[in-house]
Formats: structure tokens, C-alpha cells, sequence
């Protein structure tokens, strides 16, 4: 299930200078089933030994509704819940954000970003789960080096709960 | 002749007593949840004792015998406790975060006393202080052995913590190398045995992985504690988890000295990797 595609292959295509922005393209697919929920989704940087490096989002009902406390299934985004989220306070400014709809969601972290500020050099990989009510759970992974060159994106789709996942290195000075 | 064949059939009689808790009745506590996310959160509990795991299909255990212990070392009210013919239940609600530990049967010990009588074998059981008001330690002959079992489970709200697993010092008892409910597929997971509070080696262990009804083959696992006490394995398949060791050794207990088994059964899960 789970994906990995390496950067290293692409880095020929082009040697400009150190990207300062990292975008992350987030795919929900439209999914035709009779009862349809959101996704929790979380989104980090792992360190190559699993551990985080650094949050980047996670998608989940905040506020209390008829389903009670968004907070309870937060678990079920396992790899996540074992990796940071037991040792998290949630929410989390700038990272906890509300469930998204079906489509293409974009993320930017510039190096001034919680995100990316502290990020030593180094080898990381791209993490996105993403687990939905009365449906499946998926994880999608993109091994990347940083500080990172612009480069084409790469892209590695999901088969089930995440379409296409894209990262993205740009130079924006 | 037949005499003879009485006096085996007595022997194997006494050999299955003896031997009886060795036999496929599992003693488990299953909770609805291993793991929970959020401020706070009810649990169920299912104790059994059963051959199939975790199918009830022989006896509940009698639910007033199972405490539950917060993260902070304090007890936790239970709720909705029910005694079934074949499973029983209890609820409670964590409120703390941290990991809760349910147990069954940890602390005193049983005592169990033989002797003759006018002839005919007397049999006793009990407390170490009613073998005493009852004048038990006193027949003539008796033989006087001592058992304790623990039966557990752990249940982690928020972040997995340790409090719970402070060591009495008595009888066998389970500390996480591994936390229990940090187990992987794939990922060696170790556990750890205390002997009346010292590292327990040489101790057999046997693991098995639930839903052993939809397999052809129990697919037990086996393992033996290291001098640190420890024993190492990888679940392969994700799902709940049984394991249960024992030992048999000799005590003194008030200048009596008696035959000692203790045992120590739990449940885990292992979440897909």
C-alpha cells in the first residue's frame, strides 16, 4: 500500500538554486459510496529512523458535533497517533486545520515556517495519512533531501483514501 | 486388579487437580479499546475464561474480583459490572491520560491446605489468615501450598505511561520493555518478568494471537525469559494478543514451608504496522 518514490533520479534535471518554499499538493479523491465523511488527514516530515521532524497539518473535526468530540478518533490516523499525536496538546496553531472536502489541496512552508525554520540537513520523508469514518486508511510516502534543490515535483498517488500527494521545491526569491 | 486400576484412576485424578490450570481454559480481560485519543473516554471490558480466544464460550469471571487503576496509581470507579454465564463486563470512564491497567486476581494469595482425618483426605482453601482462625496450620500432616494468578490488561488514553506498573514484589508480574500498548506488526516487541520483585529467567512463555477459531493452526508462539527476565518475539498478525506464563518454586511463609505457583496471563493488541 504504501508508496515510495526516490528524488534522487529527477535531481539531474536541473541544478538552480536551494528552494525556500516547500509546496505539498494534497489529493482528497470522490469517492462513490452511501455514506461519505471527510478524512482525517494528518501531514509531517519523518525522520529517516520514523521518528518527526516537523508537523504539518492535521485534518480533523475541532469542534464538539453530534458525533462528540472530533478528538476521540484522532488514533485511528494511527502511524500519526503513534509518531506525534499521543505527545501532542491539540489543537495546534498552525498546523490543526478543519476536514477538507474531495479535491486538490495545496500547502505552502517557506524556511521562515515552524515547519522548516528548525529542519537540519538532511534525509526526511513526506508522510500523509489519512483515515475516514466507515471507510479505509491509507498512508502515502516521499523520500526527499534537505535543503532541497527546485526540481521537477514528484508525485506518488494513493489507491484508495489519497489521490495524487505532490511535492514540490521552489525557489521564490 | 482392580484395585490397582482405582489407585491409577485416583492418581490421575489428583494428577489433573494438580495440574488442571495447565489445561485450555484462557482466563482474559478483552477492553473495547487499547488505544484512545481526546479528554475522555468510556472503555468496556469483557472478562471471560474460555478455550477459543476471545470467543466466550465456557464461564464469566466474577466481575467484582476485577479493579482498575488510573495512570496516577488511583482506583477508578467501575461501572455497569454484570456477571454472565459465559462473559461478564464492566465499563469505566478514563478520565486521566495516561496508560489504565484492569486486573483480576493480583495481590493475596490463595492457600490450599490437604491433611487426613479419620481417615478420609481433606481438602481446604482459603486465606492465609482464615487457615489460621480456622486452625488449618494445625491438622495433623497437612500440606500446605500457596497460589496467586494475575490476569491483566492495559489501556492507554493519550500518551502510553508507566505508573502502572509499579512492582509489588510478590508473585510473577509483567513490566514493559515494550509497551504493551505500543505493539507493532513486524516490529520486535520485549516484555519483562519479576519473581517477587527480581528478574524472572527461564520462564516459558506462550503467546497467541486471537481469533484462533478462523485458523487451522493455534500458531502459538513461544519464548523463554533471558537472565534479565526479558522475552523477545514479533506479532506477525495484527489483532489482539493473550500470552501467559507461570512458576512453580517453594516459600516460607510464617515458618510454614509450603509449594508456590504463581502465574501471570494478559492481553495486548498489535496495530498494522
Amino acid at each position: 500500500m504504501r508508496a515510495i518514490l526516490t528524488l534522487a533520479g529527477l535531481a539531474f534535471f536541473s541544478a538552480p538554486a536551494l528552494a525556500d518554499t516547500m509546496e505539498v499538493g494534497v489529493e482528497i479523491p470522490r469517492l462513490n459510496v452511501a455514506e461519505y465523511h471527510r478524512p482525517y488527514l494528518a501531514a509531517w516530515i519523518a525522520n529517516p529512523d520514523n521518528t518527526v521532524a516537523a508537523n504539518l497539518a492535521v485534518w480533523y473535526q475541532q469542534e464538539r458535533g453530534a458525533e462528540g468530540e472530533g478528538e476521540t478518533w484522532l488514533k485511528d490516523l494511527r502511524q500519526w497517533w503513534r509518531r506525534a499525536g499521543r505527545d501532542l496538546d491539540m489543537p495546534i496553531d498552525g498546523v490543526s486545520g478543519p476536514t477538507q472536502a474531495p479535491g486538490s489541496h495545496s500547502m505552502r512552508f517557506d524556511t521562515g515556517s515552524a515547519a522548516l525554520s528548525a529542519l537540519e540537513p538532511g534525509d526526511y520523508v513526506l508522510t500523509v495519512e489519512a483515515v475516514r469514518e466507515v471507510g479505509g486508511r491509507e498512508m502515502v510516502q516521499i523520500p526527499f533531501t534537505w535543503p532541497a534543490k527546485g526540481a521537477a515535483p514528484v508525485t506518488v498517488s494513493g489507491d484508495t483514501e489519497l489521490g495524487a500527494i505532490t511535492l514540490t521545491f521552489v525557489d521564490d526569491k | 486388579m482392580k484395585r490397582l486400576a482405582l489407585r491409577m484412576l485416583a492418581a490421575s485424578t489428583l494428577f489433573l487437580t494438580v495440574t488442571g490450570t495447565a489445561s485450555a481454559h484462557r482466563a482474559w480481560l478483552l477492553p473495547s479499546s487499547f488505544t484512545l485519543s481526546g479528554d475522555a473516554q468510556w472503555v468496556t471490558v469483557d472478562a471471560a475464561i474460555s478455550n477459543d480466544l476471545f470467543f466466550p464460550n465456557h464461564h464469566g469471571m466474577d466481575p467484582a474480583a476485577i479493579t482498575v487503576t488510573a495512570p496516577d496509581g488511583s482506583t477508578v470507579a467501575v461501572e455497569n459490572a454484570a456477571k454472565g454465564e459465559i462473559r461478564s463486563m464492566l465499563d469505566f470512564n478514563a478520565t486521566q491520560q495516561g496508560t489504565y491497567r484492569i486486573a483480576t486476581g493480583g495481590g493475596a494469595p490463595s492457600y490450599f491446605a490437604s491433611w487426613e482425618e479419620n481417615g478420609e483426605r481433606k481438602r481446604w482453601r482459603g486465606s492465609l489468615a482464615d487457615m489460621r482462625a480456622e486452625g488449618i496450620d494445625k491438622k495433623p500432616d497437612v500440606e500446605v501450598s500457596q497460589s496467586s494468578r494475575s490476569v491483566e490488561t492495559f489501556v492507554t488514553l493519550g500518551a502510553p505511561s508507566t505508573e502502572v506498573f509499579t512492582s509489588t514484589g510478590q508473585g510473577l508480574e509483567f513490566q514493559p520493555v515494550t509497551h504493551p500498548n505500543d505493539v507493532f506488526t513486524g516490529e520486535s516487541v520485549s516484555f519483562k518478568f519479576l519473581l517477587d520483585g527480581k528478574p524472572a529467567s527461564g520462564i516459558e512463555v506462550e503467546i497467541l494471537p486471537g481469533n484462533d477459531r478462523y485458523r487451522d493452526t493455534p500458531s502459538v508462539i513461544k519464548a523463554t525469559t533471558d537472565a534479565n527476565g526479558v522475552f523477545t518475539f514479533t506479532p506477525e498478525l495484527p489483532g489482539p494478543y493473550w500470552f501467559t506464563a507461570g512458576s512453580e518454586g517453594e516459600t516460607v511463609v510464617d515458618g510454614m514451608k509450603m509449594k508456590s505457583r504463581t502465574s501471570y496471563t494478559a492481553t495486548f493488541e498489535a496495530l498494522p504496522l
